[in-house]
């Protein structure tokens, strides 16, 4: 290693034969006879004691970019401010200790929080049922094509295998869809970023399993003819699915299921702001309307006895007649469900609609400080987040290169490249929960960065500069795949 | 308004600077019939009401704290140690997103590839993606897996009736699109049959077989001629193991298995009734580029240090789109985190005594409950921290006798197995004393007189 610089050795480099970290209380029943022929002669992990490895976590967080450390505009990411009570809430004994297997009488607690989640999540966007089963957004948009797949071939309609995708749609629809074994077909969008209503009519056939749908896209923009795109969809037999990732925008203002959505799965690690936790878990409860219902996840949380008087219910599991299945173990992501449900106890109706409406004022703003200086392919109001263009005429500076400045600045970039139809995107999402001094920060920075870009191009084809690790060798990453860390020698046998 | 730190003068400024006199003129494109809704939801409260709300709802719990607990069936109650905890809690960690920009979030990056080898060195594979995000998903993801890299040509799927009846749910429905022919998935079937019953049913269409290690009833089978039989039929194998026992049993690894995945929960993962856990997911070199995933590998920076990226990106939904083989984005990267600190504070000696205290506290309380009259051990084969037990009367009354007793009871196998009416799967780990243990039997013994 150089001097000067910062590398952490890993947990295998710091190890130590002999050291320990945690013990536990001797054996207090007698031994019995191992399955000699069955055990491992080896087991290669690190040995290390408590402070080491402590030390070694805290040297590693402070590598990290945060919400907590700073401006997080990444683009239909949702970064908001993660409430340090919902932490505590999921927390407490009562609830990190419940086994999901316990008998119901024994849970109450938990199933109850649970159905009022379901209830809330309903009354929020117009659904009949919701079930808090899917892990992640990608797994509640596979739950949802699953039960779109499902309707269609209960109704005796098995030729249904085509999806509908516009190119302004989440990156993650095509793939929910191929997994299923649907077949995509593209739907362009038209000059105001809507989604081309020619093209998605002259795709309307009796083949349509549905169409997938981000509203507001990832341009940022609500759809302005929502209703015909529906309509049309409907009007050949085919299903609507919201991507219910830029729910952000919506809350109090519009309940997808008004304007004849059929399906959609919510991300309470954007919108309800449980913390995204470097890369998960998330947690994607899916919505359906009336007709769905039948289709969804088994089980989902119901009222097995209605309460009197003072007598609550009792909440147990119910399994919806024609469910598509499980789509995972237990009951859903219940510690994220807990944080998402306080973080909308604190809210109450007005509180979810300022939500949005900040989210959006603070967008409009950041679009309105930007124009001119970056190019905007779409000029009008926008939703939660805009789209601009990161580059310049005559210059060779691109998207990434401003990004990359950003981090100099000690703001975390933009999400980039995406979405593919605008060149060299730069989409920005600045959440309700930034002030007025944080986006004229940022709004200042990348004026400036415009100004480098022209009398200093190289500044920013080489930056970062002032964070603790500079750009990355990925084609040496690719090509080698070192995918393990090192084991010290005595380890291979 | 609760966390939005912007004053109305601001607010008026902003809307100056857009251009509108009113934050609803930045709504005009939603449909004005459906705009700004009125919704039926109980009143805004404050942080501390809120906290005295979730105080209410977590009190209606009996917990694995409150009541002796033997409950296990895919979630373990173990300890964890206070560390773990406090390093989660570290806003740097938590709340940060996927590592997509990695000259600033080497701290997560890092954190993911040591999982990666804590994870591969405990299966003896030679390679762990980030994280799937449970044992059920896992298991369901391996016939992706498989099924790519026979290109759909093979289209049969063999899987014991031992492994757990919730991640064959699971595999059901993740596959109910594919035209596959799943075998095995027989909940009727004889399950004293061990693995060459399923090797049986193995044959030239088989893509993939999956087993449990230990199975769902806690018994452990090498599974090296199982492995030998399927990879002659040109089958790929797929082992769910449970990481504690891995810490002293022969690795699926080491069995030749191609695929191991498994419930990390048991890694310093709370229960918290079901979730968030942590799905691990390992593999040989050779299937890595149809591996679901993300994948983080080491590199070197432009100053020369060594750092880390994510890696093979093109084989996951943002780019390789429909032909992707999984739609896997958000995983569960703090679980992987817990797990990984849990496993670097436990270490290979801690590590193996919990897995040994879970062995040996099993087998006493196997020895005991066995003698009672009435009761009965229902397998033969060795076993880890579970067993079936055969009770005299139905599941649930003694179930409801144990909780009279401040006992959480186990796991009533009728439920899924027919032929296991009146058997409770029971579990063991270091949680539980000897004087827990002799308890139960305590009040199994009442059961049988009464």
């Amino acid at each position: 290693m150089t001097e000067g610089q910062i590398v952490e050795p890993t947990l295998f480099e710091l190890s130590s034969a002999g050291r320990r970290g945690v013990t536990f209380p001797d054996l207090d029943v007698p031994r019995a006879g191992l399955p000699e022929s069955l055990l491992r002669p080896d087991l290669p992990l690190p040995e290390l004691g408590e402070v080491d490895v402590v030390r070694h976590y805290m040297r590693l967080s402070k590598f990290n970019y945060s919400v907590d450390g700073g401006f997080y505009p990444l683009g239909s990411c949702t970064m908001k401010y993660n409430p340090k009570v919902n932490e505590d809430a999921a927390r407490l004994p009562g609830f990190a200790f419940v086994h999901p297997l316990q008998p119901i009488e024994t849970a109450q607690g938990a199933l109850g929080l649970m159905f009022e989640m379901q209830e809330w999540l309903k009354e929020i966007s117009g659904f009949s049922a919701v079930t808090l089963q899917p892990a992640a957004g990608a797994h509640g948009e596979l739950t949802g094509v699953l039960i779109m797949r499902a309707y269609h071939q209960s109704s005796g309609d098995a030729k249904r295998v085509k999806m509908l995708i516009p190119d302004s749609a989440h990156g993650t629809n095509p793939a929910s869809s191929g997994v299923v074994g649907m077949q995509i077909a593209q739907i362009p969008s038209d000059e105001r970023g809507n989604v081309d209503l020619a093209a998605l009519k002259a795709q309307c056939d009796e083949t349509v399993a549905g169409l997938m749908l981000t509203n507001p896209n990832t341009l940022g923009l609500f759809d302005e003819n929502l209703e015909e795109v529906i309509k049309a969809v409907h009007a050949c037999g085919g299903l609507v699915y919201g991507d219910g990732a830029n729910l952000n925008a919506l809350l109090g203002v519009l309940r997808p299921s008004d304007v004849g959505i059929d399906v959609m799965h919510f991300n309470l690690h954007k919108t309800f702001s449980t913390p995204h936790g470097g890369g998960g878990p998330g947690s994607g409860p899916v919505g359906v309307a009336a007709h769905l219902a039948d289709f969804l996840p088994t089980p989902l949380i119901g009222i097995i006895e209605a309460g009197q008087g003072d007598t609550p219910p009792l909440y147990g599991y119910v399994t919806p007649k024609k469910t598509i299945g499980r789509v995972k173990a237990f009951h859903g992501h219940f510690g994220m469900i807990i944080r998402a449900y306080t973080y909308i106890a604190m809210h109450g109706p007005d509180g979810l609609r300022a939500i949005s409406e900040y989210a959006v004022l603070n967008a409009n703003y950041l679009r309105a400080r930007l124009n001119k200086t970056y190019h905007l392919p779409h000029d009008r109001i926008c939703m939660h987040e805009f789209v601009a263009e990161g580059r310049f005429e005559g210059s060779d500076v691109r998207a990434l290169d401003i990004a990359k400045r950003l981090m100099d600045y000690n703001f975390h970039p933009p999400t980039n490249y995406f979405p593919l139809i605008v060149h060299e995107a730069l989409m920005i999402e600045p959440t309700e929960t930034e002030n007025k001094d944080t986006l004229d920060r940022f709004a200042d920075v990348m004026i400036q960065i415009a100004q480098e870009a022209r009398t200093d191009p190289d500044l920013l084809h080489n930056a970062p500069h002032n964070t603790p690790f500079g750009r990355m060798d990925e084609v040496k990453a690719a090509r080698e795949l070192v995918l393990c860390c090192w084991l010290p020698e005595d380890y291979e046998k | 308004m609760t966390y939005i730190p912007i004053s109305p003068t601001e607010r008026e400024a902003m809307l100056a600077a857009i251009g509108v006199k009113k934050v609803e003129d930045l709504f005009k494109d939603v449909p004005a019939k459906h705009r700004f809704p009125k919704l039926d939801l109980p009143p805004a409260l404050t942080e501390m009401e809120a906290a005295a709300s979730l105080e209410g709802w977590a009190s209606g719990n009996e917990t694995t704290r409150d009541l002796v607990s033997f409950l296990g069936a895919g979630a373990y109650n173990h300890y964890i140690p206070a560390a773990v905890d406090h390093i989660l809690r570290r806003g740097e960690f938590y709340t940060a997103y996927t590592p997509y920009q990695p000259e600033i979030s080497q701290g997560t990056l890092q954190a993911i590839f040591e999982y990666q080898s804590l994870v591969a060195a405990l299966t003896g594979m030679e390679v762990s993606n980030a994280s799937h995000y449970d044992g059920a998903t896992a298991v369901a993801e391996s016939v992706n897996l498989a099924y790519a890299n026979f290109r759909g040509k093979r289209t049969k799927v063999v899987i014991s009736p031992t492994v757990h009846p919730q991640y064959r749910a699971t595999l059901r429905t993740y596959t109910q699109g594919m035209g596959l022919e799943l075998a095995g998935d027989d909940s009727q079937a004889d399950l004293e049959a061990g693995p060459e019953a399923i090797a049986s049913l193995v044959d030239d269409n088989t893509a993939l077989v999956v087993v449990q290690y230990p199975d769902f009833f806690g018994r452990i089978h090498d599974y090296t001629q199982l492995v030998v039989t399927a990879h002659a039929r040109g089958a790929l194998v797929c082992v769910a193991a449970n990481p504690t026992a891995l810490a002293l049993l022969k690795t699926p690894g080491a069995m030749g298995a191609d695929i191991v995945v498994g419930e990390g929960q048991p890694l310093g993962i709370p229960l918290s009734f079901g979730g968030p856990y942590l799905g691990f997911f390992t593999t040989r070199k050779q299937y890595i580029h149809k591996m679901a995933g993300r994948l983080v590998g080491e590199t070197v920076d432009n100053r020369g240090q060594r750092a880390y990226v994510l890696t093979l990106t093109a084989r996951e939904q943002h780019i390789k789109r429909e032909r992707a083989t999984s739609n896997i984005c958000t995983n569960q990267g703090l679980m992987a985190l817990a797990s990984a600190v849990y496993l670097a504070l436990l270490g290979q000696a801690g590590l193996r005594q919990v897995a040994e205290l879970c062995y040996h506290k099993a087998h006493y309380a196997a020895e005991r409950l066995g003698k009672i009259p009435g009761f009965g051990l229902c397998f033969s084969s060795p076993y880890f921290h579970e067993f079936s037990l055969c009770c005299p009367r139905p599941v649930e009354e003694v179930n409801a006798h144990l909780l009279e007793h401040g006992i959480l009871g186990g796991y009533d196998l009728g439920r899924d197995y027919p032929a296991l009416k009146d058997h409770m799967l029971l579990a063991f780990t270091e949680m539980n004393s000897r004087d827990e243990i002799d308890y139960l039997v305590e009040v199994l013994s009442e059961v049988s007189h009464d």
